[in-house]
């Protein structure tokens, strides 16, 4: 991986993921990382999904259909969406190495949401440190734990 | 990579487990899910054929509790066997922290391991990851069997044909009855815990 998040940055993901999106009606909102690791998440307070089982599946779930998009010569598909009886589901492509996943029920709107997606994207992009620095980051606030 | 959380002091660990088809994989996690299954908060989710083999992968996270005053939660996974599979397979290993390889100790399978072991090998590369350098370890796995009368390889056979290049820790095993199941995640945990902290400083 090349890039990652500082702690710092972390913080501000986090109060992105919960202004534009939980605030918005959303009921949970993941980003993981492409090994299905959880990076940040944030909810709406009553949320009983198994996150650590859904972001081992989601991960796996792009990873294959971006492997099928090859196949039919496709770079890749940048988004994917199940709807559902009561609760649906957004995955959303950030940089190479993140999914942005949203879960929101009937009284968010489709096409809202997936605007909303976007800047957040936009905004999860600008916070990524390169590794190096990332690294570096990291060893700054071992320090000041110590 | 593993993700370190600095703020919750959690770390997410990814461990695959792979090998041959019909080596254990699944039995493995089956067995650790039931002895720590009041400590594990989901369900094992299962990715499989109608036939039972693993099509996709097995999965549950296991928070393992402290270290270092970390939060240690270790993602285990497992891999399909079967040689048409390899396109999930590769996708499993993505972000892998560390790896056990399930031998599978029955003579007539020797060249299975060897084949699977290679292909690690390759998945791996496609990754920029050196098995030489992933945490690994070796289960020679299903050792009940001698006592069917079942012929095996002996463990000095297996080290030969597996290890004697990579020199890793391996275990002799049995999934089913559980006999060294725990021993070997413990081990694999914390050379994966070990490297992280090296890859740290
Ligand atoms: N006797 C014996 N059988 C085992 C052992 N481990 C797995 N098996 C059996 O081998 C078969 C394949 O095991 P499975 O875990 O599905 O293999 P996988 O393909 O590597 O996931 C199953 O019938 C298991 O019951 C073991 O330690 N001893
Ligand atoms: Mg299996």
């Amino acid at each position: 991986m090349e890039y990652g998040f500082g702690q710092k940055e972390l913080d501000r993901v986090e109060s992105i993921l919960k202004e534009e999106l939980i605030d918005i009606g959303v009921n949970v909102t993941l980003l993981i990382d492409m090994a299905g690791n959880i990076i940040a998440r944030c909810d709406d307070g009553n949320c009983q999904h198994d996150l650590y089982s859904l972001a081992a599946l989601a991960a796996g779930n792009f990873g294959a259909v971006n492997a099928m998009a090859q196949i039919v010569g496709e770079e890749n598909f940048t988004l994917l969406f199940h709807k559902g009886e009561s609760e649906s589901i957004h995955f959303s492509k950030v940089e190479d190495d993140f999914l942005l996943i949203t879960i929101f029920g009937n009284d968010v709107s489709l096409g809202f949401l997936r605007l909303r997606v976007e800047e957040v994207a936009k905004k999860i992009k600008d916070s990524l440190l390169y590794k190096t620095m990332l690294l570096a980051n990291l060893l700054d606030s071992e320090s000041d734990a110590d | 990579m593993a993700f370190i959380n600095l703020k919750k002091k959690e770390v997410q660990v990814k461990i695959v487990y792979y090998g041959p088809g019909r080596g254990g994989k699944t039995t493995n996690l089956e067995y650790i899910f039931k002895k720590f299954q009041e400590r594990i908060k989901s369900d094992m989710v299962s990715i499989k054929t109608h036939g039972d083999r693993t099509l996709y992968f097995d999965f549950f996270p296991f928070d393992i509790g402290k270290i270092k005053g970390y939060d240690i939660k270790v993602n285990l996974y497992t891999v399909p066997g079967q040689v048409k599979y390899n396109a999930t397979r590769r996708l499993v290993l993505q972000g892998v922290d560390g790896v056990v390889f399930v031998a599978d100790s029955m003579a007539l399978r020797r060249e299975h391991n060897f084949l699977s072991l290679k292909n690690l090998q390759e998945n791996l590369a496609a990754y920029n990851k050196n098995i030489f350098k992933i945490p690994l370890v070796l289960q020679y796995n299903k050792r009940d069997l001698a006592k069917q009368g079942i012929q095996l390889l002996t463990i000095e056979r297996m080290e030969k044909d597996l290890n004697s290049k990579l020199k890793v820790p391996s275990f002799g095993a049995s999934a089913m009855s559980g006999e060294n199941v725990v021993p070997t995640l413990k081990k694999i945990i914390s050379i994966a815990v070990a490297s992280l902290h090296k890859e740290l400083k």
